[in-house]
């Protein structure tokens, strides 16, 4: 296991380099002129030709590309051209913000969408099973903008019980940081719950059916430690499959989430910096994501040993 | 494994079977009427005695729910009702095409992946987290630059951004499925790989894609909107549900109704599919006999 | 670091308690992340915004148009217009105590023209040098006559960066800049606030309230006003036109309301490239058939709740640059038809580029159903700002959905976008008579001459329409109601003197 896990982690460092041409390159192919929009709304000429000379835009794509990875490979993600604060300090600024989230938000789908799918699997054609699979799509359905707004509408304005907004680093006040965190993860949370509960719903129920479950059941275990230990058990790679991507997807920020209830994370940084065509900071974001993809594809594929022992490496 | 035989019988007495099974179950029937109905409607739009979903009235702006309008009208004053029926036929179609072309492409190379393991696996897996990495929105923009805009290559785009999580749930499907006892004795007595994909691994890893190309369809038709915003997709004044409730967003306080109904569309459409998918899976489940 | 970060938490508890203790902080809602916060380097509207209380300029402005003395006291222009000069404010110093004289307005003047990542160089051109004539008295030396110059320094052009910082620091300035002004930069984190506190030894410290300013970005409007109203934002900017009336009954909140300087409209190519050949592009009577098939009034009330103010020439109907004499014209669909059939193409298609924003998608679509009425087909391209931009500069563009923020001097509002090979010409119209009406306003510094120049250009501009132009918009602020003395501005800035919370 530590053997693939070590190999896993060598194949990382080209993996990243090829995520990161294919982005770069994917940049470089946008319409639209990174300069112009920055040039301000009078558009000098002369401020236009400097400013391509001097963050290289008139160089072929390849040498452009190589000047980034030679200064990334020496920690200098270059600088922001809407900002022009460093890219470095940017991720820094960010990730802690969206790993919370992130995590703030798995959590919330975990304990809503596991318990959920398990119990709708294992009272099916119930009311239980009815109820679950109706919240749960109208969690996937319901759009996080109208919820978040709502949430803020309803828990800020009208009840005054959480704020609306204002990031806090947990660090400087765990406990306000939570709170400020609580309505965004709730609405993602909310979203990844369904595909959860339903991955493992379905799952569930083929596992109910085979053969071990019955033999655990002859053997006298309890329900419970049938369902959990026995079932579950089974049922789990594709859950482990759903979560590790949900994840990673999260780590990449969440747009609208982070918009509604003004969260500085990744989300925001990266849209309006592909909008801008400001390439130094999505390359770097997408480092960071390439990163985190990486680390939940292993994270699934040690998971999936884990459950299933016989699932070697050939 | 005391399937593994009557898993050897010829496919078209399963497909009988499980079309039975498919129709004793009333949820899947639920579903059935409810996916039928919103195609129903998307076909018959032009036919039915509406308004015209881009007709606009200065006098009805946004005007909530009434015997004129039954959904009220949108911000230019568009009947929301026709809007909804038209809109159909872009979100119905974006969900499905898009998921579909997920699905087509996804499976197969998650089955490779996990089936050939190695190098194939190494390429696929990597050519995932590439595209997964690489944001959606610049993914769009490409796209939408260099194809122009259409709702077919908004519904490439959407489905490309899919495709990893199915790419993905096959390989794992397909590594776990490999494990089992029946598959090595059948590997045993010398049944070819076309063979095993075809009778053991696809029906295992058929539950999960089913469920979670149900679920797709929700985000796809989402995604439809913020597509035909950055110029790709359904172009104004067309209507989708989608972009309606993309625009509904700055009116939620005042006019909510605008969220409303493609909000309950969306979620019906979904159910319905989710309805439907459960019902296919059970159906199809090979060790439910 | 772990200590640190208690250090950290313990100054921030201390905050927090400040905070109830007096509450003398103050929290703005901007619609946008400013960029980087280098006045010669800034180009976004929020930025200025921010500018405002940190950065002082040479003039200023009054709300009603009015240059008025800031950091220069008094001014004098020359008999021949070629030469301007200051009188400077004494005893000021910037935010790091370095001093403000004749010395630093004139590197700053030179930093705007020479710094190459400037983005003020076009507007500090005239500029042909700046002599100190003692500690506290400039002249700008000009290469001719330009009337233009003091709206400039009335703006960013005008801010007055410290020196020692600006020469250290280069083009890294906005990273921490120093200026003279009552609040001096304190932090930022991108997208999420910047953080301005109170200069002590400003020199007119006694009239700013608040010991901290923080701006917030929050992009969605509804999200922006839902801040304010759960007390978490002390005042909010671009309150939405939709969103006032709800607003404005709310007994916790005030609305206050000035007519942007800028306006709305659709620029045409005209002779971009090849673009240019579309039926539009070649006869005026299409596109003044499309003018006449745009019901103004209802575009403002469908769009903007009735809050904007419609419009038809580059300046706003209440401005005294506005030609009385071209009021803003009723729909006339069958005078509109009738331009088509004389132009011979009755049901002409025109595509229209437009921002991917929700308000200016629903501002054409509202065109689009209008243009129907008198046969015009309208397909609406959406693309995002940086396509837009550039495909309108590349002349990639039949007709493009675009406005402009506005300057205080009128020259600033029509000249780039009209004159022949003009900076912001990217519909490439191009007449002599325009050419040389708008330069002779240029050259004088009376009002009324100015005027009679902008009236007869005007005059073959509303017939030849290379812009047709739509609304003005107007800046809507939405303020906690226990703030007093906010004065609203028509170029949307937020300027916090005399602004305080009462009681």
């Amino acid at each position: 296991m530590l053997g693939f896990i070590l190999r896993r982690l060598l194949i990382a460092i080209p993996t990243i380099l090829m995520i990161s041409v294919f982005v770069f390159s994917l940049q470089k192919l946008l319409p639209g002129d990174p300069v112009l929009a920055m040039a301000g709304e009078e558009r000098d000429p002369a401020t236009i030709a400097f400013l391509r000379q001097k963050y290289h835009l008139n160089d072929p794509v390849p040498e452009q590309y190589a000047r980034w990875v030679l200064a990334a490979a020496h920690g200098d993600l270059g600088i922001s051209l809407r900002t022009n604060q460093p890219v470095l300090q940017l991720i820094e600024e960010k990730l802690p913000v969206t790993i919370q989230l992130a995590i703030m938000a798995m959590i919330v789908a975990l304990v809503i969408g596991l318990p959920a799918g398990v119990l709708s699997a294992y009272r099916r054609n119930t009311w239980v099973d009815w109820l679950s699979n109706a919240v749960a799509l109208s969690g996937l359905s319901i759009p996080n903008f109208w919820l978040g707004i709502m949430l803020i509408l309803l828990v800020s304005v009208r009840l005054g019980w959480l704020p609306a907004s204002g990031y806090v680093s947990p660090w400087v006040d765990p406990w306000r940081s939570i709170q400020v965190m609580l309505m965004p993860a709730f609405v993602l949370g909310t979203g990844l719950a369904a595909s959860l509960m339903r991955h493992t719903r379905s799952a569930m129920l083929g596992v109910l059916k085979s053969d071990y479950v019955r033999t655990a059941r002859a053997k006298g275990l309890s329900e419970r430690s049938v369902l959990v230990k026995h079932a579950l058990r089974n049922a789990l790679v594709p859950v482990v499959t759903v979560t590790t991507l949900l994840f990673g997807e999260l780590l990449g920020g969440a747009v609208l989430t982070e918009q509604i209830f003004t969260i500085p994370g990744f989300g925001k940084l990266v849209v309006d910096a592909v909008f801008t065509r400001d390439y130094a900071v999505v390359q770097g974001i997408v480092l960071c994501t390439g990163v985190a993809f990486i680390a939940m594809n292993l994270l699934a594929d040690v998971a999936y040993r884990l459950l299933n022992p016989r699932m070697r490496d050939q | 494994m005391s399937t593994v035989l009557t898993e050897l019988s010829p496919l078209p007495r399963r497909e009988n079977r499980a079309w039975k099974k498919l129709r004793a179950n009333p949820a899947a029937l639920v579903g059935f009427v409810l996916v039928a109905f919103f195609i129903l409607i998307a076909i018959a739009a032009p036919i039915l005695p509406i308004d015209s979903p881009i007709a606009t009235s200065w006098t009805e702006v946004r005007k909530p729910p009434s015997a004129l309008h039954w959904f009220g009208t949108d911000d230019i004053g568009r009947d929301i009702l026709s809007r909804m029926i038209w809109g159909a036929r872009a979100s119905l179609l974006a969900g499905v095409i898009s998921v579909a072309i997920a699905v087509a492409l996804g499976v197969p190379l998650g089955v490779a992946a996990g089936y050939l393991r190695g190098w194939t696996d190494a390429a696929i897996s990597r050519m995932t987290e590439a595209l997964l990495a690489a944001p959606f929105l610049i993914l769009a923009i490409a796209l939408a630059a260099f194809l122009g805009p259409s709702l077919t290559n908004a519904m490439i785009a959407i489905g490309l951004s899919a495709m990893p999580v199915f790419i993905r749930l096959s390989r794992a499907q397909t590594m776990d499925v490999l494990t089992e006892d029946y598959v090595e004795s059948a590997h045993a007595i010398g049944i070819g790989h076309v063979a095993l994909v075809w009778r053991y691994i696809l029906p295992n890893i058929f539950p999960p894609i089913l469920v979670q190309a149900t679920l797709s369809i929700a985000n796809a038709i989402i995604a439809e909107a913020s597509l035909s915003f950055l110029g790709l997709g359904q172009q104004p004044p067309a209507p989708s549900w989608g972009s309606m409730l993309n625009v509904a967003k700055n009116f939620l306080d005042q006019s909510p109704w605008m969220a409303l109904w493609p909000g309950i569309a969306i979620f019906l459409v979904v159910l319905g599919f989710n309805l439907v998918g459960d019902g296919l899976r059970d159906a199809l489940d090979p060790r439910d006999t | 670091m772990k200590r640190h970060a208690f250090t950290l938490g313990l100054a921030s508890a201390l905050v927090v308690m400040g905070h109830l203790a007096h509450a003398a902080d103050l929290r703005i809602g901007l619609q946008d992340d400013p960029d980087t916060l280098d006045p010669d380097q800034g180009r976004t509207f929020v930025g200025r915004i921010v500018f405002a209380a940190m950065c002082d300029k040479l003039v200023d402005i009054t709300p009603e148009l009015k240059i008025i003395p800031a950091l220069a006291t008094g001014w004098k222009w020359s008999d021949d217009g070629k030469a301007l000069s200051m009188d400077l404010r004494q005893g000021v110093t910037f935010q790091d105590g370095e001093k403000f004289d004749a010395e630093a307005v004139k590197y700053n003047i030179e930093r705007s023209q020479t710094l190459p990542e400037s983005r003020r160089k076009s507007e500090v051109k005239s500029i042909a040098s700046v002599e100190v004539n003692g500690p506290y008295s400039v002249t700008f030396h000009l290469k001719a006559p330009d009337a233009t110059l003091l709206a400039q320094l009335a703006d960013r052009a005008g801010m007055m960066v410290a020196p020692e910082v600006a020469k250290k620091e280069g083009d890294k300035f906005g990273l921490n800049p120093v200026c003279v002004g009552p609040y001096k930069f304190q932090s930022r984190v991108a997208q999420d606030k910047i953080v301005l506190v109170k200069d002590p030894n400003y020199y007119d410290a006694k009239d700013y309230h608040f010991d901290k300013v923080t701006y917030l970005p929050i992009p969605d409007t509804t999200v922006r006003l839902a801040n304010l109203r759960a007390g978490d934002l002390d005042m909010i900017e671009r309150l939405a036109a939709t969103d006032v009336k709800s607003a404005e009954k709310d007994p916790k909140l005030v609305v206050k309301k000035a007519t942007s300087l800028g306006y709305q409209g659709i620029t045409f190519n005209i002779g971009n490239g090849a673009m240019a050949k579309n039926p539009f592009g070649e006869k005026a009577k299409l596109r003044q058939a499309l003018s006449l098939s745009i019901d103004r009034n209802a575009i403002n009330q469908v769009v903007f709740n009735g809050a904007f103010e419609p419009g038809n020439q580059p300046f706003p109907p209440g401005s005294k640059w506005y030609d009385k004499a071209f009021p803003v014209q009723p729909q006339n669909i069958a005078e509109a038809k009738k331009l088509l059939q004389e132009a011979g193409d009755p049901h002409p298609e025109l595509t229209v580029q437009v921002t991917n924003n929700p308000v200016q998608m629903q501002l054409m679509q509202v065109i689009q159903s209008m243009a129907a009425q008198s046969g015009i087909k309208i397909k609406i391209v959406a693309k995002e700002f940086a396509t837009l931009l550039k495909d309108q500069t590349t002349g990639d563009f039949e007709a493009s959905q675009i406005g402009w923020s506005g300057r205080i001097d009128p020259d600033g509002n029509i000249y780039s976008f009209v004159v022949t090979g003009a900076g912001l010409n990217d519909g490439h119209y191009s007449n002599p008579q325009v050419d040389a009406l708008l330069n002779k306003a240029r050259l004088t510094t009376d009002d009324a001459v100015r005027k009679q120049s902008y009236d007869a250009a005007q005059a073959i501009l509303l017939k030849q329409l290379p812009i047709v132009y739509l609304y003005h918009p107007v800046w809507i602020w939405a303020l906690n109601k226990k703030i007093e003395g906010f004065t609203p501005y028509p170029d949307g800035m937020i300027r916090l003197k005399g602004v305080k919370f009462a009681g």
